[in-house]
């Protein structure tokens, strides 16, 4: 292993693959480590040196490496960066969806994982919002929003009555016995919110839930959001690739950097909930917008450096 | 007050006007049925008319009408229909088991699957109406060799459906069910189960018309009852109206059969797109 990565990299570009050992030790020179890590105590949810590796036949893929954050009771969190950053892997292990090679979750002081098993109490406080909104077509919205109370064997009638509740609560009051194939995107959307919310998790895990939505949807379920995150007083955690997305939403920004996935700059948004469309033409909303385009772009170009393409 | 109702007014006569317009369109089958037999009866008129068909070629349709209602007046005709139906649904509840079952397996294990293709991929090309004969020696002229037969035709397209519908379990539903922590069990009932059961009567569909085809055609090389053995029977004496009335009421019997799956497809699965009504569909 070369000591000086520079030269190392210079003489191996355009050559394909490189080992993945080489490239550690000068990451780290060229970007010092940013922890998000927060006082003891004050985090709700802790990422301690969190790290996945990806190992198939042909690759193995660093996707995160040393993640260290934490996340604040009824905090916003966005997590930005362009595909392929490890955002969504992060997401998921958050989410208890996959083990972290290295590193430990812990939700409200309970550790995620327990070896090879999950636990409940910890998983409990977890809602999750994917990008697809993955209704079971087989079933109602009403029983599609009080599946998870189904799941946990709460009775018909109370399942009935919070399903109509968060019905109205996304605004699909009149809805509930629709098929999700006769809803359109965005309803199914705001339906996968309210089965995330059925049992009364304390915090929701969002990977890109608008991503597939178009533009004037997505500007009005953001704004629904706001409302439905203060409603339920939950902490968020956000996944998008829109900037302008992450720094409207967000308390505070995590913009991760990609090849090795880490976390790249913690940026702190200050103006109150909920907030309007407007704020997005103030001064201070469009500095920290063009700052954060100015940081996706310059690991752009080291990647393009690097001889990667940027996916 | 007064908006509501200017609003709501048109709105039911469009609400209206497409209820009418889905009415229609639920009812164009049944007209081209309808009109589709007509035009049949009539062809076949013309076609005796003018080339002067010879009646133990091709007998008149109220000739074979008649032929029909000596049919199922006749002795042992019910019998015969029973016979046959038991074989074609003892058959299909075998190949339906055993699909299940199997396709159940093959569809979780693949390296399993994988070994196993080679034989599926034999035993489906074989023309199996082939081996009826060879069934017929091995376990006699009655029911079973039948009801083999049916069962193995009938396995086939059941077993590729279920494999497929294993498979085909969406990873997001199972992300779902994941990160609710639900049970092996919950997981199957309310995941995989519903999700694999359109294959499994798309499989069904399929099935039991190959179903039916294996018992008449079992009967028919080898048997001495049932429908199939009508054939044979009513060929050998040279009874046209009679073959054709035997094959009008064969049809019919496949026919409420299929129909049978079809209604219980509607049952089980009323949200599946192969269920929706061309006209609910396009909203």
């Amino acid at each position: 292993m070369s000591n000086d990565g520079a030269s190392d990299v210079r003489a191996t570009s355009g050559g394909g693959t490189r080992v993945l050992e080489a490239e550690e030790p000068r990451v780290q020179r060229e970007h010092p480590h940013v922890s998000g890590a927060l006082p003891d105590g004050e985090a709700e949810i802790e990422l301690h040196g969190i790290s996945k590796r990806f190992t198939t036949r042909t690759r193995d893929t660093l996707a995160l490496t040393n993640i260290d954050l934490g996340i604040r009771k009824q905090e916003f969190v966005t997590l930005l960066g362009q595909s392929g950053c490890g955002k969504t892997t992060l997401l998921r292990i958050l989410a208890g969806l996959i083990h972290p090679t290295e590193g430990e979750v812990t939700i409200a002081g309970r550790p995620l994982w327990r070896g090879d098993h999950r636990d409940d109490e910890a998983l409990r406080k977890l809602g999750i919002v994917f990008q697809d909104a993955h209704l079971f077509p087989w079933f109602t919205v009403e029983d599609n929003i009080a599946l998870p109370l189904k799941l946990r064997k709460v009775d018909k009638a109370e399942r009935r009555r919070r399903s109509h509740e968060l019905a109205e609560l996304v605004g699909l009051q009149g809805f509930e016995k629709a098929l999700p194939r006769e809803l359109s995107g965005g309803m199914r959307q705001r339906v996968a919110i309210a089965r995330a919310l059925s049992y009364r998790p304390e915090i929701l895990l969002m990977d890109e839930p608008f991503g597939a939505l178009d533009a004037m949807t997505r500007d009005k379920m953001n704004m629904e959001l706001q409302r439905i995150a203060e409603a339920t007083s939950a902490t968020v955690v956000f996944v998008t690739h829109s900037i302008a997305e992450a720094v409207f939403l967000a308390d505070r920004v995590v913009l991760l950097s990609a090849r090795p996935g880490r976390i790249r700059s913690i940026t702190t948004v200050d103006a109150r909930h909920p907030r309007s469309l407007d704020i997005t033409a103030q001064t201070n909303f469009q500095e920290k917008v063009l700052e954060l385009r100015r940081q996706l772009t310059e690991d752009e170009e080291r990647i393009a450096r690097q001889g990667g393409v940027s996916e | 007050m007064s908006t509501v109702a200017a609003r709501s007014t048109p709105r039911t006569s469009v609400e209206a006007r497409e209820r009418r317009r889905a009415r229609m369109t639920k009812l164009i089958p049944w007209v081209s049925t309808l009109l589709s037999i007509v035009l049949l009866v009539i062809i076949w008129k013309l076609v005796i008319a003018i080339f002067d068909v010879s009646p133990f070629v091709l007998p008149q349709p109220e000739d074979v009408l008649k032929g029909v209602k000596e049919l199922v007046n006749s002795d042992g005709f019910w019998t015969d229909v029973r016979v046959t139906l038991t074989e074609t649904l003892v058959g299909f509840a075998i190949a339906l088991a055993l699909g299940i079952i199997l396709g159940t397996i093959l569809g979780r294990i693949v390296w399993l699957e994988q070994a196993a293709r080679p034989v599926i991929v034999a035993s489906q090309v074989v023309p199996k109406v082939a081996l009826i004969p060879l069934f017929i020696i091995w376990f006699g002229f009655g029911m079973t060799s039948k009801i083999i037969i049916v069962a193995l035709l009938a396995f086939f397209p059941i077993l590729l459906n279920v494999i497929l519908g294993v498979r085909s379990v969406d990873s997001g539903h199972r992300d779902v069910m994941r990160s609710l922590n639900a049970s092996r069990w919950q997981t199957f009932r309310r995941l995989e189960y519903p999700s694999t059961l359109p294959y499994i009567l798309a499989g069904m569909e399929v099935g039991i018309v190959f179903a039916v085809v294996g018992a008449i055609v079992g009967e028919y090389l080898g048997g001495d009852q049932g429908l199939g053995y009508r054939i044979v029977t009513s060929l050998n004496n040279l009874q046209a109206e009679t073959l054709f009335a035997v094959i009008l009421v064969l049809t019919l019997f496949g026919f409420l059969l299929y129909l049978a799956v079809v209604a219980l497809k509607r049952f089980l699965i009323p949200w599946h797109d192969s269920t929706i009504d061309s006209t609910r569909a396009s909203t």
